[in-house]
């Protein structure tokens, strides 16, 4: 046997490896899916996996657009405008077999509305669910709601009878000490199917051969392995190494590398999540500052010097490394509402915010404190330290405060910080979302992020006649009002909109969803 | 002897809950576990509710309290971030670190003694040299740089190891093992050498030293005297008086071993106690690093009544002083 034969047999036998995995997919980002429940935790990683597992009524594709899943028709109806009625998908089964029908997503939406269930407040207009035959299903809410659909997106659903037989009726609930079968097993209809996981370990899912949309979408990956790596050097070394094939979160100095090597590319596109920083402009003093008895973040002037002094080209191109798109305005570019106008990038001219700052009365500047996170956003602790060093050619002192995100969005959520970075994704791709929790003024419903101390009684009114406003026109012409103020009263100061890079092998073929969030059944693999 | 075990089994209990107490305090500084657990949507009326329901809103003292309710009675509550029983996830998990931390152990005690015999019989060879030198690298680096040295060394250059993970496991119903499979076997090379590397030098720098203080000794001199073999004076007289202080060191590594593997853990995404403990810190799952923490402490405490006991059995001085101290 001479060397050549062992080169080729060596060849045979690996490529016959290569063929066998070539269908699998293993796939790694930093976080792990925190419970297989779908109702119990609204959150990134956790949603991704669920969604090759279940599905809701309708989904995003990859692109963002909604289209049917377990839903085929939808509509508002004619008769009553507080109700939106679903037409089902017929003949669909369950991964155990057991038929998918209206039963199901009625117990689903009654348990995704339950006071445990993380999804609730995107259903919080809802005043009843009913089935309307077998394949038909009515949602009734307590006034006309136009863009129930975009709520609906992450509402997965479940079997009801499997549900009732594994005593995982109610949502796992932490608070009350249970622990439910539904957090660790799963049973969807969705287009993969769970063979095993340990948490934050392994999970692997397989194909689901019975899967309704099987000759619809590629459904080209047969095996997904998913891992989480959150040490970010060793997530690189793996996609390196070739150990997996599809990383997510691939860190910004590593971007060239990655595209660097042979076998490997790197996309990217605009992510939904807006970074800005709050100002406290609602309260007589702040704790904060060196100024007594006044408020300097009151004056408009100063938040139009600050917004001019903040040079975020700079920051895209230092800080991000050319990985951000400038912003200005806080709502992300595909969202309802969002116009090129609006986001138009505030130009940095220091002597002009130099003299405003003047005009206000603090030409010899004040001093500040700037709470940021250190663990949450791409570079979040360098995009508050560049802005440190701007504002300071204002005369703006500021005290950078990093601290992980366990420590600083409860200073938001309990108004104990005056200048704050925070970042915003809107799942409902629509403007309603942003003043709902970022400009009403803050109470028990709404405003829970406004840490603004903002609050003007008639913007409040405009925006809650939006959740029922039918007149589409109305409604956008609201939408820019509310958007004007905003703007002109400074409320924050916008800094980019993330971009995501997903980091992966040559075979594997996809577009980055602005959500983060891979749907396999639209991946492809080149042989 | 039964008077002095119930009073040191006693002094452990209060150090035990002294821990508790202190790690309580600390959780405060963490973090609030509201935010996480509620995700964005969350209004006002929801952080109030749960903060009630979880006993946030109550002083540490009374959390405090709460848990050893709940940890005398064997439960320890339902982890935060994976809604799932704290006890069922630290039992999945301690597998994984107890045999990250046993290859550990072994590597080191095998290659740190033989390696501190080596340099010590060729205190002057250019290779004893080397590896002296090369042990001041092994006590300096960071863990987690040596961890990613190896990682890009062996798997990203070489492509001999994994870079993370651990490999297949075999399920053995109470214990998951790598031990059974090619790339458990594998997975678990690197990590070992990471979390090993400093106890390694520290036993070799340890093993040298004591075993030059007794190769200078009349006994071994005599022994030369005498024409014995240079294998059996080494091996058979000097390494056996040698290792009295080695093992005691070493006994008391282990504990530390079990504890710093957190960063190796997390380098190698090894799925351990530590790398548990890690997660639950960035979201504030106190239930688990409660858990986590009494269980280091139980360890610790435990590893420390033993070493006490056997010197009670061995050195008659202890018994003394014992015994004066009751007069």
């Amino acid at each position: 046997m001479n060397i050549r034969t062992i080169l080729l047999a060596t060849t045979i036998v690996m490529g016959a490896t290569t063929i066998a995995n070539a269908q699998t997919l293993n796939w790694a980002r930093a976080g792990d899916s925190l419970t297989l429940d779908p109702h119990a935790q609204n959150e990134g990683p956790t949603s991704a996996l669920q969604h090759q597992i279940s599905e809701p009524l309708i989904i995003r594709d990859m692109t963002g657009k909604i289209v049917p899943a377990l839903a085929t028709e939808w509509g508002p109806s004619e008769t009553d405008p507080n109700v939106w009625w679903f037409k089902l998908r017929e003949g669909v089964k369950f991964h155990n077999g057991a038929e998918f029908d209206s039963e199901d997503v009625v117990f689903s939406f009654n348990r995704a509305m339950s006071p445990d269930s993380n999804f609730k407040e995107l259903l919080a207009s809802v005043v009843e669910v009913r089935a309307n035959g077998k394949y038909g299903f009515e949602i009734v809410t307590n006034g006309p709601n136009p863009i129930m659909p975009s709520n609906l997106t992450n509402i997965f659903i479940m079997d009801k009878d499997w549900a009732e037989a594994n005593n995982a009726v109610k949502v796992q609930d932490v608070e009350g000490g249970e622990d439910t079968f539904a957090s660790r097993n799963a049973n969807g209809t969705g287009p993969y199917i769970l063979v095993s996981r340990e948490p934050d370990e392994k999970t692997v899912l397989r194909i689901n051969e019975n899967y309704w949309g099987k000759d619809e979408f590629p459904m080209e990956i047969k095996e997904i392995v998913y891992t989480p790596i959150q040490n970010q050097a060793t997530r690189v070394a793996a996609l390196l190494s070739g150990e997996v094939d599809f990383i997510q979160d691939v860190p910004v100095q590593d971007l060239e590398r990655v595209a660097a090597t042979d076998g490997l590319k790197v996309i990217t596109a605009p992510q939904n999540r807006v970074i800005f920083f709050g100002l406290n402009q609602g309260d007589a003093d702040l704790a904060t500052d060196n100024i007594e008895g006044k408020n300097p973040l009151a004056d408009i002037r100063v938040r139009q010097a600050i917004n001019m002094a903040i040079d975020r080209e700079a920051i895209k191109k230092v800080v991000m490394r050319g990985q951000s798109i400038p912003a200005g305005v806080i709502m992300p570019p595909f969202v309802n509402g969002w116009t090129a106008e609006l986001d138009k990038v505030p130009e940095t001219d220091i002597a002009k915010a130099k003299s405003l700052m003047e005009e206000a009365g603090y030409g010899d500047g004040f001093s500040i404190r700037l709470n940021c996170p250190n663990n949450r956003y791409i570079n979040d602790e360098a995009i508050c330290q560049a802005a440190v060093g701007m504002l300071a050619k204002i005369g703006i002192d500021v005290q950078l405060e990093a601290l992980p995100k366990a420590q600083h969005f409860p200073l938001i959520g309990g108004l104990k910080t005056d200048f704050y970075m925070l970042g915003w994704g809107v799942p409902t791709y629509d403007s309603e979302y942003i003043f709902n929790f970022l400009v009403h003024t803050k109470g028990d419903k709404y405003g829970s992020w406004n840490g603004t101390r903002f609050s003007d009684p008639e913007l409040d009114k405009k925006i809650q006649s939006l959740a029922s406003e039918t007149n589409l026109e109305k409604r956008n012409q609201t939408i820019a009002e509310i958007w004007d103020v905003v703007q002109k009263e400074i409320l924050y100061i916008p800094i980019h909109h993330q971009v995501l890079n997903w980091g992966m092998s040559d075979k594997v073929e996809t577009i980055v969803s602005p959500d983060d969030t891979p749907k396999f059944k639209y991946f492809k693999l080149n042989k | 002897m039964i008077a002095f075990a119930i009073r040191r089994i006693f002094q452990s209990i209060i150090v035990l809950l002294v821990v508790g107490l202190v790690a309580f305090a600390m959780f405060n500084f963490v973090g609030d576990p509201v935010d996480s657990m509620l995700g964005q949507e969350r209004t006002d009326a929801d952080v109030e509710r749960v903060r009630t329901q979880l006993g946030l809103d109550k002083p540490f003292p009374v959390q405090y309290y709460r848990f050893l309710e709940g940890a005398i009675q064997g439960n320890f509550g339902i982890s935060y971030r994976q809604g799932r029983p704290v006890s069922e996830m630290i039992a999945e998990r301690l597998p994984a670190t107890l045999e990250l931390a046993f290859v550990s152990a072994f590597l080191a005690i095998i290659f740190g003694v033989t390696l501190g015999i080596f340099t010590a019989i060729y205190k002057k060879g250019w290779a004893a040299n080397i590896i002296m030198t090369l042990s001041l690298i092994g006590v300096s680096l960071p863990t987690f740089l040596i961890g990613i040295l190896l990682i890009y060394l062996f798997a990203v250059e070489l492509s001999w190891l994994p870079s993370f993970g651990r490999g297949e496991v075999v399920d053995l119903g109470w214990w998951r093992t790598g031990f059974l499979t090619k790339s458990g076997l594998l997975a678990i090379i690197l990590p070992a050498i990471t979390l090993g590397l400093y106890q390694m030098t520290l036993i070799m720098r340890l093993v040298r030293s004591e075993m030059l203080e007794v190769l200078r000794q009349d006994y071994i001199r005599f022994a030369r005297a005498r024409g014995l073999k240079d294998r059996s004076i080494y091996f058979r007289h000097a390494l056996k008086n040698t290792l009295v202080p080695v093992i005691t060191v070493t006994g008391m590594q282990l504990g530390s071993i079990i504890a710093f593997a957190i960063i190796t853990e997390t380098v190698f995404q090894w799925p351990g106690v530590g790398l548990l403990f890690i997660n639950s810190i960035r979201f504030v799952d106190i239930p688990v690093m409660a858990a986590y923490l009494m269980l280091i402490s139980l360890m610790f405490v435990t590893i420390n009544f033993i070493v006490d006991m056997l010197y009670f059995a061995i050195d008659p001085r202890v018994r003394l002083e014992k015994r004066g101290d009751e007069k």
